[in-house]
């Protein structure tokens, strides 16, 4: 007998090992739940592991803002050129958008509609990867200590990476929207098709659920749809490369995630999401008539007005207002740059006398406003509605400008 | 590249010092946790793999190359999110087929550690895929192109590492 065991030691050893493993693997298959706690396994070999990828990855970024802030400024002001054009542009689209927004909004509250926000988000660094094909995830240097927690949703400014699957102290494991085990609510933008979308074992990312008898073009935006509970609806995931028909009644989409998984640096988490039921913009019409106001003639008290009133056009107020505001006496009293703010004397003198009156600076806010880049005035022209307006202001109406 | 059979007597003995034995496996799983985060095309390498079967080859002692490649696969299985024992029993496999089979070989030169690291990265592939498959349930998808170049790719670098480890490797 002790022959056999000595002869075959290393094969019997073997099998015991391989056996124990195999047992291993199966009551982890079986008990794999969300609510199952990390094995002491794991956080050994992170808490090995990760601190000198985060070494590694602090002296890199350093060495690079290095380099990067104080070195290697070449091209700086081109771009810094390009980049304030690039806010011009993207300002007037902004007047537009919005107003755009203030319609969806106050469409959303007719309807009780709740709306997803991100309320909160904490920057990570991506610090190592799990190493493995079969296992498309990454690690950040955020974890339980900063607030982390599982099933957080993990974005970048290009598009969604991935959900936050295990959390360790300084770390946590962040699982990518290209690993087979994942699975993100998505809808496509101008269809509106939802599908779900999920990885495959090459890493590509495929949109399931469709059904073949629609059309799905090539190109079109895929977004989340709010529905897997972790990301909130109208982020971006990337766009369908391909169609083609798949297994039994659905589409085959091929989805090219907006952001570079391979390539991942800096991320966002997702700790907050708010949800409230949305509420029509109400500043713009507070803003109209705070505006409608300010242009409003007031009725100072003498005593204070009859003293100021020494300047023209100032002297007093039931003549500086309608002056100052656009009346038909402005024209003639004042040179055009006053009214827009530019500096004239008398023209600034009016406009301090008016705010110190107490109803708000009438030429400024009325006139200058523009010139001052004022976002109520900005944002709000047509507020100026007529209910509001008082009778005796035509004026008010007849605007210099 | 000759492979030549050799007696028990003939065959070379190493081993690795203590710190080596530790720090060594440990590099190798951090640079491949690593590495394709900053360079994608690494992922195609396995470098805990690579030191598995190089540690194997020199100890020739099928007890240790079996303990080795465990506990090198359940670290690296610790990293991912899949169960663990993935890696850890392929690595055990490779680690005890390589000893054994260091023993009746001379793995001595470059082209017999070339074929060997082809025929045990394919070993290696095989049993994690059929693992996966048949006790995990993932889905997995087999490309014989992929795997040719991965086993290719992976004998090229396990030959330098090999020499690297030959440097801290001691006779007994």
């Amino acid at each position: 007998m002790e022959t056999v065991l000595g002869r075959y030691r290393n094969l019997i050893v073997l099998v015991g090992v391989l056996f124990a493993q195999v047992l291993g693997l199966a009551v982890q298959v079986k008990r794999t739940t969300d609510s199952e706690p990390t094995r002491l396994i794991r956080i050994w070999a992170v808490g090995t592991v990760t601190p000198l990828e985060r070494a590694l990855v602090w002296a890199q970024t350093s060495s690079r803002n290095v380099w990067h802030n104080y070195f290697y400024l070449r091209g700086v002001r081109a771009e810094n050129r390009s980049l304030k054009q690039q806010i011009e542009r993207m300002s007037l689209e902004q007047v537009r958008m919005s107003q755009d927004a203030d319609q969806a909004r106050r469409l959303q509250a007719l309807l009780a509609f709740k709306e997803q926000f991100i309320s909160g988000t904490m920057a990570a660094q991506v610090i190592g990867s799990s190493g493995s094909e079969l296992s498309r995830s990454v690690y950040i240097d955020k974890g339980e200590r900063d607030g982390i927690k599982p099933d957080m949703a993990v974005i970048t400014a290009d598009g969604i990476v991935g959900k936050v699957l295990r959390v360790y102290g300084p770390t946590s494991l962040v699982l990518l929207i290209n690993d087979q085990t994942s699975g993100v609510g998505a809808l496509l933008d101008k269809t509106r098709l939802q599908g779900i979308l999920r990885g495959t074992p090459s890493g590509e990312v495929v949109l399931e659920k469709v059904m073949s008898d629609e059309t799905v073009p090539a190109g079109e935006m895929v977004l989340t749809s709010g529905g897997d509970g972790i990301f909130p609806k109208g982020l971006l995931v990337g766009r369908v490369t391909k169609v083609s028909p798949g297994s039994e009644l659905f589409l085959n989409i091929r989805v090219r995630p907006a952001a570079d998984l391979s390539r991942l640096e800096e991320v966002l988490v997702v700790t907050k999401i708010d949800e409230r039921q949305a509420e029509p913009d109400q500043t713009g019409a507070a803003r109209a008539v705070d505006i409608l106001a300010e242009r409003l003639p007031t009725v100072p008290s003498k005593p204070e007005n009859t003293e100021k009133g020494d300047a023209p056009g100032t002297a007093a107020p039931g003549t500086v207002a309608p002056t100052t505001t656009g009346s038909d006496v402005k024209p003639k009293a004042a040179p055009p740059e006053a009214s827009a703010g530019s500096g004239a004397p008398a023209a600034r003198k009016t406009a301090n006398s008016s705010s110190s009156s107490g109803t708000g600076s009438g030429t400024s806010s009325g006139t200058g406003a523009t010139a001052t880049g004022n976002p109520a005035m900005k944002v709000s022209p047509k507020p100026v509605k007529a209910p509001v307006q008082p009778k005796p202001q035509p004026a008010v109406q007849d605007s210099p400008h | 590249m000759a492979i030549t059979y050799t007696s028990g007597e003939q065959v070379e003995v190493y081993r690795f010092s203590i710190p080596a034995t530790v720090l060594i496996p440990l590099t190798a799983v951090f640079l491949q946790a690593w590495l394709p985060l900053r360079f994608p095309f690494f992922s195609i390498f396995d470098l805990p793999l690579l030191v598995t079967i190089g540690f194997a080859t020199a100890r020739r002692s099928p007890l240790a190359g079996l303990l080795t490649g465990g506990l090198i696969g359940i670290l690296q299985d610790a990293l991912t999110h899949q169960p663990i024992g993935l890696y850890g029993i392929s690595k055990t496999v490779v680690g005890f087929g390589a000893s054994s089979l260091g023993i009746k070989l001379d793995v001595e030169n470059a082209g017999a550690r070339f074929l060997l690291t082809i025929f045990f990265y394919v070993v290696h592939e095989v049993v994690y895929f059929m693992i996966a498959r048949g006790l995990i349930g993932l889905r997995m998808a087999w490309s014989w192109p992929h795997e040719f170049l991965s086993c290719v790719a992976n004998a090229l670098l396990g030959v330098l590492i090999f020499m690297l480890l030959d440097r801290v490797k001691q006779r007994t």
